[in-house]
């Protein structure tokens, strides 16, 4: 791990220096904005029973989707198509060290945009100056889950970088397996043949994988140890196949 | 640290991809401060036994030693001894040429307090200095080349590997290149592969030519002259009689033919062409006869095979002995006695 911290400063500043990371914040910021004032125009038009940061990040799944491949869809495909790749693998790193500074660097560019969100918060404590509207709880735990289920989301688009040179290749791919976890496990979850006996075990297994329904948890203040482990498995998991994935295509290219 | 004499040794490689051979069966060796060129015609392995040798290809079966060291199994290790700049030299468009090789060099463990100095050293060696605060996208080909020629010294390696680093550059710029490797001469290996085949006999001790993934032919420039060949051809233009100049021609030597004669011109001087099996130099003893039996002579001189013509030949032969169902005998045992 020596090089980590190198790899991780040098694509920190690529982000930096890169036009698409403020293209992909303004784009960002700008549709979480409207979704936040429509939240307040629902607000001054009728009382509501939960806190304005409860509905904000129970949309959380529409930026991932279109969020996260953005941010990762770039990291080891591009560096495959040009090249770069082979220079970089032919230095005194490792695989793991280059998928684990990729890694880093998108999630902290991913927890950034999203903590930039916090202004909106700030901006309605501000000019409302009523703090009924800042329930403490939801916030905490919204931004709690976001970071969690983060881990998962963008070790999935590194994931899908890894598997194809070509940035829309990995970038629908990317849409596609994150869509699968979170709709896709819903409509699982919904699906009455799964109420029969024989397949009972399956039915917990897809009842525990539930990422939205962990998020209503985070909201309410419940942090389950269970969920933790699922993130940081299916993390490690993702991350473990990222590793592969590279590796294997260096063997069949 | 107690440094082997030989710095590259492959042995029997073999690299297969998914049941077609991109190389069968290459074996050489390189000595240490030895430079030494890679030819052969597109897909004859080249880049593949390139990759192999700095670790980022596995073999499929053979072996690899960079300064003693295997690897297959110590790949990590072997990565420290190399400098390596591949084909198409790719390099981020966005950084800046110091921050490249800033990032460069500590990814090459270059201690960070000598790093500054050093990257100043080899941006004046490539001649950068001019550039070294530009974005790499908007350098010209020219720089680019050098910018992966300057990462490729950067760490100072035993070994450098660099895979057609003279391509699409102007005849100065291949100059400047040309001057660069040779600079290395007796400090690094290296191991360069090129098109340009003039490029290597000027530069290179030792030249390897491989076609299909198997070694044809090695050893210096002049030793594959003479074993390709195995003839020297002279040019004359001379004015005279023919038959005189047959038996004049026995008188020097008996192997002496002439292979080739044109008309004679306005002055009636003709251009003959000769040919002998004999190595050493005959030319005085021919021009000395021929003055003594009368014959004007306008200009003598002995034909070189350039590279190219052993480059063409060698790939030709090989392809005669690989194109029969059942391949020949591999043809690299011929190489060996050129070997140092």
């Amino acid at each position: 791990m020596k090089h980590y911290f190198t790899l991780l400063s040098h694509e920190l500043r690529m982000l930096l220096v890169s036009s698409s990371t403020y293209i992909a914040a303004t784009a960002f910021l700008a549709f979480m904005g409207f979704i936040f004032t429509d939240i307040l125009n629902q607000y001054s038009k009728a009382p509501q029973e939960t806190s304005p940061a409860h509905v904000f990040f129970e949309l959380f799944w529409l930026p991932v989707f279109f969020m996260v491949p953005l941010l990762t869809m770039k990291c080891l495909a591009e560096e495959r198509r040009l090249g770069t790749l082979e220079t970089l693998l032919t230095t005194p790193v490792t695989t793991t060290e280059v998928v684990l500074g990729k890694y880093s660097a998108s999630y902290l560019l991913y927890l950034t945009l999203w903590g930039s969100t916090g202004g909106f918060f700030y901006i309605l404590k501000r000019f409302s100056g009523d703090m009924r509207f800042l329930d403490p709880g939801p916030l905490v735990g919204g931004y709690l889950f976001i970071a969690i289920s983060g881990l998962l989301f963008i070790a999935v688009g590194v994931f899908a970088s890894s598997l194809s040179r070509n940035q829309a290749v990995a970038g629908i791919l990317c849409f596609s397996m994150l869509f699968a976890l979170i709709i896709g496990a819903r409509f699982l979850g919904d699906a009455g043949f799964l109420g029969r006996d024989g397949l009972q075990t399956v039915k917990d297994a897809v009842d525990y994988a539930q990422v939205l329904s962990h998020r209503n948890d985070f909201a309410r203040g419940v942090v389950d140890a269970r969920q933790l482990l699922f993130y940081v498995s299916g993390t490690v998991l993702a991350l473990i196949f990222s590793i592969l994935g590279v590796e294997a295509k260096l063997l069949h290219n | 640290m107690s440094d082997p004499p030989i710095a590259i040794e492959v042995s029997r490689l073999v690299k297969t991809y998914g049941g077609v051979t991109a190389v069968g069966d290459i074996s050489f060796s390189v000595a240490r401060g030895e430079i030494i060129g890679f030819l052969g015609p597109n897909g004859a392995g080249k880049s593949t036994t390139m990759r192999i040798l700095t670790g980022y290809l596995p073999a499929t079966s053979g072996s690899v030693r960079i300064c003693g060291v295997p690897v297959a199994t110590q790949a990590e290790e072997v990565k420290r001894f190399i400098g390596y700049m591949p084909e198409n030299n790719p390099l981020p468009e966005e950084m800046r040429v110091s921050e490249y090789m800033y990032f460069r060099g500590r990814l090459k463990e270059v201690p960070r307090r000598k790093l500054g100095s050093r990257i100043d050293e080899v941006l004046e060696v490539c001649d950068l200095k001019r550039v070294r605060h530009k974005i790499i996208g908007q350098l010209s080909k020219g720089y680019r080349q050098r910018v992966g020629i300057a990462e490729a010294i950067l760490a100072e390696p035993p070994v450098i590997i660099m895979d057609e680093p003279t391509i699409g550059l102007d005849p100065h710029q291949i100059l400047i290149v040309r001057d660069l490797i040779a600079s290395l001469r007796g400090r690094m290996t290296v191991i360069i592969s090129s098109h340009i085949l003039p490029e290597i006999e000027v530069t290179c001790d030792r030249v390897l030519i491989i076609n299909q993934g198997r070694v044809v032919a090695q050893g210096t420039p002049a030793d594959l002259r003479r074993e390709i060949f195995g003839h020297s051809s002279y040019e004359l233009q001379l004015a005279g009689d023919g038959e005189t100049l047959a038996t004049l021609l026995a008188t020097v030597d008996p192997t002496l033919q002439i292979t080739a004669q044109g008309e004679p011109d306005a002055d009636g001087f003709r251009q003959v062409t000769l040919r002998t099996d004999r190595d050493d130099e005959l030319g005085e003893l021919l021009l000395r006869a021929l003055l003594a039996m009368n014959m004007r002579v306008r200009a003598l001189s002995r034909a070189q095979p350039t590279l190219e013509d052993v480059f063409l030949a060698a790939t030709r032969r090989s392809w005669d002995a690989v194109a029969p169902p059942k391949p020949a005998a591999r043809p690299e045992s011929r190489g060996q006695k050129t070997e140092k």
